[in-house]
Parts: C-alpha cells; sequence; structure tokens
C-alpha cells in the first residue's frame, strides 16, 4: 500500500503496478513486476513468449488475480476482481486472439461488451460514428465469422472505445496485419494518445516500437530486466535485453544448385470450392519449385493458407492427379503417405491436434508421420508389423540432439514439450527423413526466438542441401530472412513469384492487400 | 365435432410434450451444455405431476410440482457437469437412467390409480366455432402455454439482451469469460431452465394426454425432443414445426393402423420416428445455416482459469 499511496499526486502516472507476482502451480509466471504508464503515453511491454506479457496484462485487466503485489490506478490503490469492473475503471482491452462471436453480428459483438442496456441500433450508430471518427470503417451487420482479420480487429478496438478508456491494452496488434493496416493503425493508435489517451503496447516487433514507442519495458522470465526510451535504443539493443543474449544470425549461402533443373514440386491451376461456411475458395493456384529453393508464401491469415497446404499433402485430394505434381511424378489424387514415399514431407500450422497428437509420447509421434516412409526401419515382424521401441527410440534421440529440443522426460508426451521445443521436433522429425520436398506453415508460429533462429536455419540448410521448400507465414521478416522468392496469398489467389533482391516491404504489403486486383478494380470503375 | 377437428385436436396434444421439452433443450444447448437427461427429467416430471394432483386433486398444484420437480433434477446435472466439470454426455445418460428408475419407485403405488385430468379451456361462443373452435379455443392449458413459451424463447433469444449474452457464452466460453460475462452462472441458469420445461412437458403426459402413470409413460419422447433440436438447427420455429409433423403422423399411423391398412404395425409405429427425422434433416441441407446457428461451445467443459 506505501509504495502507491507516498506517490499519490505526487506523479502524473495512470497506472503503478508494484510488486505484481503470479504463480501457477510451481511456475512463476510474472514474479514482482513493477510498471507505470503515464497519462497520454504509448508505453510498450517487450519480451519473448513465455516472459510473463500476458499473464501480467490480464492481471491489469482483472481476468487474472495476481499472487500478491498491488495495481494502482490514477493514485488510489484498486483490486480489479474482474473485467467489467476493468472496464469501469477505464481500462480497455484488445485482446491477441480475439474474442469475437464468429456467430454474432459486429454490433451484436460491440454490444456485449457495454454493461448499459443500450439497444442494437444505436450501438450500430455509434459503432459508425467512431469508425468515422478514427478511420476504422466496419459494417455493424455484418457476421463475425465473415471478417477478415483485419476487420474484426477493427471491431474489437471499436467495442473497447465506445467504453471511453483512459488506457488501452493492445496485444500483439499488428501480428495479424499486413504492413499497411498496421500502418492505418498506428494513425489511430497517435490520434488517440493526441486526446490524453495511455496505450499499453505489447509486441515483440522491434522496429514499430521504436517507431511509436515513448517508453518501453523489458520482460524476461516474469522479471522487468530493464526500462527505456525505444527511440534511443536500435533494434537488436532492444532485442538483446528481450533475449539475454545475442541472436543467431541465419546464414545463407547462394544456391548452388544449376536453375536449369526441373521442379521437384508443381501445382498446376488448383481451384476448389470452398468446404465449410468459413473456409476459402482456391482460384488457379499455380507454382513451381526448384531444388534448392526456398519459397516464401506471404498473407494474412484466413487468405487461403490453409487450404493451399492441405491440398499439397494430400489431406484434401484434387479432381486431377496432374494438379500436385511431387519430383515430376502426377501426385494430385494420391493420399498423403503416397506423396510421403516420392520424398515428400510436410509440417502443418497446428501442432498439437494436427501435427502432434497431443497425449502421445514423442516416439509414438515419431513413428506417425512416417510408418508410410520407414516402415523397414520402425517397423519388424513381416507382415505384423511390430513396433520397434530401440529403433524409434535412436531416432528420436536422433532429432532431440539435432533440433535442440529441451524436454524434461525420457519420452514425455507431445503435450509436456512448449510450443517452441515441440515445433523443433516436429521439423527435425520431417527433417530427418531429408526430404527432396518440404512444405511447412508458419514454421515459428508463437515459438520464442532461439528457436525460431534455430529453425530457419536449419530450413535454409535443407534447401541448400538441393531440396525444395515450401514456407508458408504470415511472419514478414521471417520471409524476408529465408526465402529465395516470395509469393502473396490474397483471397485465395497466389500472386505471382518475385526474387528476393526485388523485394521490400512495400511491395510485400501491396501484394498481401491484393493491390494488384483492387487496381484493376479501380481503373475498370473509373471507365 | 367432426372427424377432422377430432384429428386436429390430438395432434396437438401429441405435438405439445415434445414442443415443451425441445423448447427447454434448445436453450440449454445454445447456452452450449449438452442435457441428454430430458427424457430423465420429463418422467420425473410425470411422476411428480401425477403425484401431487393425485393427493390434492388439483391438476394446477400438479403441474407446478413437476416444473419444480424438473427443474431440480436439472440442477443435479448442472451440479455434477458445471461445477465438478464431468463429461457432459455420460452425465446426461446417467440423469436419463436415474430419472426412469427414480420414477419407476416412486411411482410404483400409483399404478391403477385413477388420475386428475386437466381442465380444457371452455369460452362459450368461441369454443363453439365450427372446426377450429376446439382447436383454437378449447385446449388445455398447457397447450397455449407450449406455443407462448415458443413465442417468448424466439424473443428472448433474439430480441434481448440476456439472450445474447446466452446466444455467446454458447459460441465461445472463453471469450464470454473475457468480456466478465459470468459462464457457469449463465450456464445453470438456462439447465434449470430446461429442466423446467421438461418437467412441463412430463406433467403434460400424466395429466392430459394419458392422465394416469404408467412406469416409462415417456417411452423415448425425450429423445425424439433432443433430436428435434439438433435437426431443427437450433431453431424456435423449426422445432414447432417438426414437433407438428411429429403429433400429425403420430396420429396418422393411428387411424391408418384402425382402418386396416396391410402394412405391419411395427412399420407403422416407427414411421413418426422415422418422418420427422427425415423432413427435419432434409430442412436443414443447408449447412452454412446450420453451422452458423450451432452453439460452438457445445458439450465442451467450462473452466475459469483464476
Amino acid at each position: 500500500m506505501t509504495s502507491i499511496s507516498d506517490k499519490n499526486g505526487a506523479g502524473h502516472s495512470l497506472l503503478e503496478a508494484a510488486g505484481l507476482t503470479k504463480i501457477f502451480g510451481s511456475l512463476k509466471a510474472c514474479d514482482g513486476i513493477d510498471l507505470t504508464i503515464g497519462t497520454g503515453e504509448i508505453h510498450a511491454l517487450l519480451g519473448e513468449n513465455g516472459a510473463g506479457k500476458s499473464t501480467l496484462v490480464k492481471m491489469l485487466f482483472g481476468a487474472l488475480q495476481p499472487t500478491s503485489g498491488e495495481i494502482g490506478w490514477k493514485g488510489k490503490a484498486v483490486a480489479v476482481a474482474n473485467p467489467a469492473m476493468a472496464r469501469s475503471l477505464g481500462i480497455g482491452m484488445v485482446f491477441q486472439h480475439f474474442s469475437l462471436f464468429d456467430a454474432l453480428t459486429a454490433a451484436e459483438n460491440i454490444a456485449l461488451s457495454l454493461d448499459e442496456k443500450t439497444d442494437l441500433n444505436t450501438i450500430a450508430a455509434k459503432a459508425r460514428d467512431i469508425g468515422r471518427t478514427y478511420g476504422l470503417p466496419v459494417d455493424p451487420d455484418a457476421l463475425v465469422g465473415d471478417l477478415s482479420v483485419g476487420e474484426r480487429q477493427r471491431i474489437e478496438i471499436i467495442r473497447c472505445l465506445l467504453q471511453n478508456p483512459d488506457l488501452i491494452i493492445l496485444d500483439e496488434p499488428t501480428s495479424v496485419l499486413t504492413p499497411q493496416e498496421a500502418d492505418l493503425l498506428f494513425v489511430t493508435l497517435e490520434r488517440l494518445k493526441s486526446e490524453g489517451k495511455s496505450i499499453l503496447y505489447i509486441s515483440h516487433r522491434l522496429e514499430e516500437v521504436r517507431r511509436l514507442c515513448d517508453r518501453a519495458t523489458v520482460l524476461r522470465h516474469g522479471k522487468v530486466v530493464g526500462q527505456c526510451d525505444p527511440r534511443q535504443e536500435t533494434a537488436s539493443s532492444l532485442a538483446r535485453m528481450m533475449v539475454g543474449s545475442d541472436i543467431h544470425v541465419i546464414e545463407r549461402r547462394p544456391n548452388a544448385a544449376p536453375a536449369t533443373q526441373s521442379a521437384l514440386i508443381e501445382v498446376n491451376g488448383l481451384s476448389q470450392k470452398p468446404r465449410g461456411p468459413f473456409s476459402v475458395p482456391l482460384h488457379d493456384i499455380r507454382l513451381a519449385v526448384n531444388p534448392g529453393e526456398i519459397l516464401g508464401i506471404a498473407g494474412v491469415a484466413g487468405n487461403g493458407q490453409g487450404e493451399l497446404f492441405e491440398a499439397i499433402s494430400g489431406e484434401v485430394l484434387q479432381e486431377r492427379p496432374d494438379i500436385v505434381r511431387i519430383r515430376g511424378k502426377d501426385t494430385g489424387r494420391s493420399g498423403i503417405s503416397a506423396r510421403r514415399r516420392l520424398g515428400a514431407a510436410f509440417v502443418p500450422e497446428e501442432r498439437l491436434g494436427h501435427g502432434a497428437v497431443p497425449n502421445m509420447s514423442l516416439t509414438d509421434n515419431l513413428l506417425l508421420s512416417r510408418y508410410a516412409t520407414d516402415g523397414k526401419v520402425f517397423l519388424g515382424g513381416g507382415a505384423l508389423r511390430l513396433l520397434q521401441q530401440s529403433s524409434l527410440v535412436l531416432a528420436a534421440k536422433r532429432i532431440v540432439a539435432q533440433m535442440d529440443v529441451r524436454k524434461s522426460a525420457e519420452n514425455p508426451d507431445a503435450s509436456a514439450l512448449s510450443g517452441g521445443n515441440l515445433q523443433k521436433f516436429l521439423i527435425g522429425r520431417e527433417l530427418d527423413r531429408n526430404p527432396a520436398v518440404l512444405v511447412v506453415n508458419q514454421p515459428t508460429w508463437g515459438v520464442d526466438a532461439g528457436a525460431a533462429a534455430h529453425i530457419r536455419q536449419a530450413l535454409v540448410d535443407l534447401a541448400r542441401s538441393g531440396s525444395a521448400v515450401i514456407v508458408i507465414s504470415q511472419d514478414l521478416d521471417e520471409l524476408f530472412e529465408i526465402s529465395d522468392r516470395i509469393a502473396a496469398m490474397v483471397h485465395g489467389r497466389l500472386s505471382q513469384s518475385v526474387p528476393i533482391e526485388a523485394m521490400n516491404m512495400e511491395r510485400a504489403g501491396l501484394m498481401m492487400g491484393g493491390a494488384d486486383a483492387a487496381l484493376a478494380h479501380a481503373s475498370a470503375g473509373a471507365a | 365435432m367432426g372427424m377432422f377437428e377430432a384429428i386436429l385436436l390430438t395432434v396437438a396434444t401429441a405435438a405439445t410434450p415434445l414442443l415443451i421439452a425441445a423448447m427447454g433443450e434448445l436453450v440449454v444447448e445454445r447456452s452450449g451444455v449438452l442435457n441428454l437427461g430430458v427424457e430423465g427429467m420429463m418422467i420425473m416430471g410425470a411422476v411428480a405431476g401425477f403425484g401431487v394432483a393425485q393427493l390434492t386433486g388439483s391438476a394446477w398444484l400438479g403441474m407446478f410440482a413437476a416444473i419444480l420437480a424438473g427443474a431440480a433434477f436439472s440442477l443435479l446435472f448442472g451440479f455434477l457437469t458445471l461445477t465438478l466439470v464431468t463429461n457432459q454426455v455420460a452425465t446426461g445418460l446417467a440423469l436419463t437412467l436415474l430419472g426412469l428408475g427414480a420414477s419407476a419407485m416412486i411411482g410404483e403405488s400409483f399404478v391403477g390409480l385413477p388420475g386428475v385430468r386437466m381442465q380444457s379451456l371452455n369460452i362459450p361462443v368461441l369454443t363453439d366455432l365450427p372446426v377450429v373452435g376446439k382447436f383454437l379455443f378449447g385446449q388445455d392449458p398447457i397447450f397455449y402455454i407450449s406455443i407462448l413459451l415458443t413465442i417468448g424463447v424466439t424473443w428472448f433469444l433474439f430480441r434481448t439482451r440476456a439472450g445474447l449474452t446466452l446466444r455467446a457464452v454458447g459460441d465461445n466460453h472463453t471469450s464470454a469469460h473475457a468480456l466478465g460475462v459470468r459462464v457457469v452462472r449463465v450456464r445453470y441458469l438456462a439447465v434449470m431452465f430446461g429442466g423446467a420445461c421438461a418437467g412441463l412437458a412430463g406433467a403434460q403426459l400424466s395429466l392430459v394426454y394419458v392422465p394416469q402413470w404408467v412406469e416409462n409413460m415417456t417411452s423415448g419422447r425425450g429423445w425424439i425432443a433432443l433430436a428435434l433440436v439438433v435437426f431443427a438447427s437450433w431453431r424456435p420455429w423449426r422445432i414447432l414445426a417438426g414437433a407438428y409433423l411429429f403429433g400429425a403422423v403420430t396420429i396418422g399411423q393411428l387411424h391408418a393402423q384402425a382402418l386396416g391398412i396391410g402394412i405391419p404395425s411395427q412399420f407403422m409405429s416407427s414411421l413418426p420416428y422415422l418422418a420427422t427425422i427425415i423432413v427435419l434433416v432434409l430442412i436443414s441441407r443447408n449447412k452454412r445455416l446450420t453451422l452458423m446457428n450451432t452453439p460452438t461451445s457445445l458439450g465442451k467443459p467450462f473452466v475459469p482459469d483464476r
């Protein structure tokens, strides 16, 4: 109580947290965190995955109760019992994984977070108003399930602004936006700041933090490890604070394979109707990847990347066999195992439940993707096909050593590994076969910087050894780091690929936003 | 009273218990809870309704007792699945088995006793109107309650703030919790409403349909009500249509059997079940609409993280 009441009147801080601690079981997610946010300030909260950022803001927003420590708001100690109370104090939050309801309209979604009883028409009108003021256009009657990620975020922000908060907490807001959409968001945030509102901005994108934020607090392993003015720092000095050591820089040797070789994987005119209410139709997708090459596929989430992955991997069969060709063979009508036997390997986006069975051990999960291709090694007893545990254990050990997978037990369940370590294992499981073709969707989503660097290096090394690699990712920095060519997916269409030398962030942003189609549309309207 | 009028009345009587039970279950499922115990709650309502009416001589008191019995019985389900977070499917099945057993035990001394029939409405002139008079103005009170219930549930779900909250909890309980909605409380209320409706549906059976107590007298109607909810894509007016279709085929096949059509009676008796499911499957073919209305959190356990 003393630390907060002492400063009462003296400082102009809006929010002050002192010694906030949250313990889950034996894990200290937050350990004695002090944080001060001034009025009219954009304050960055930096840290790697698992550093405790989300836990901290959930406590500030009342979604979690601190084990110890206190929160001061406008000079008074408060106990934020629940999110409704946080909102009534004037704290608003825009979540990273949006807390929207797909089956409800935008206006209904907004209504749910307003405490007073306002009728839907008033809310729709207010939402349009705020949207116009802050440059966030939305259709209040649209079903949220039909909206793009950027539009959903607008709804979240409008929902937050309608409560007229003094402090807005934004959790990784740009991770789902194109660079242009992010620029629009920054304009909105600057405007809010000029109106005297404070913003707590959580991100691991250092460039935008340097550009936007007045102050930064850096967390590592649940503790505050530094405070700084991000504009006085470089991206690498901020990264060093976050990680605690220098980050491995990806080495890229030039592609040594002769360009005349034929493509290892081709997709020829893949079109597909949507298979569910929220799935995306694909239109005439064509691509070809040569040996030694990494093709990066950029795009905002939900533009058909998942559908493309399923078509290439064989989870969804195509109408004609020649739509997907692997090493010169038509495989459009073949299943996953047949494609694997040709030397292809696939790593899906969802680690738990798609890439791995959560409640099965690592060796069992290893067998699941390898029994068809490596049956001779892992299965014995002739027709009985008995599991050869010893060779499975050996292979798992090899992968763990190769990919630096850190685990707590000898052969733990997949769900017991942290996201980064499981991802390293899943990619290592495929690399262990030395595949001729590797297709991977979001290789480093939710993976900490150290593990991400390791995975990226492994992908580059695989390509340089003569394999063809397709990386689907929403992280442009990642694609720039490892790709030889980049294409973008928009509304189920794949753009022409552009060599990395001719690529820059702006061009990537335009491709991801489907600027070509938009321009064609505009000129048609003018004519 | 003409033949047509008589048929119309019996159809309504056969459809009403399904309509009420399904309408209750609709609200439960819209909140994201799957309660397979409808049959058990219904039979508990039937036995409680019959027993109290028998003891007090008042069908009305019997009806209220049935509503309370259904709600109380559903509270057991709520405590197990919402507070102790047991598996909803297994708990619902157990509730049905428990209800069937317990009602048989409670009702042992009721077997063969004459029941108390709920009086039908009788408004001079209106009730005597030709053809529709009896149907519109001469039925039992529970029929009118079932129609009001359909209108009320539609209005509640799609026109009120509380209904919006309930749908939100069913769509995504994690998000609802993050917004500060008290998910478990909303679900408790929904489960109890469903129980009360199932109890009322049971009372209709033992106070109106066949005013006596017969062991296992719900004979699978709770299950049909559950199927109605799913095939009606969680929409109230489709449940009404489905329930009346079931009623119509039930009565139709009885008349057909009486006329001596040469079709095995077992097949005729299964017709209402078959016809209702086929028709509802056909109208729920629009996958998009069905998925939009399907409560996404249905049957998923919720544990707040704090």
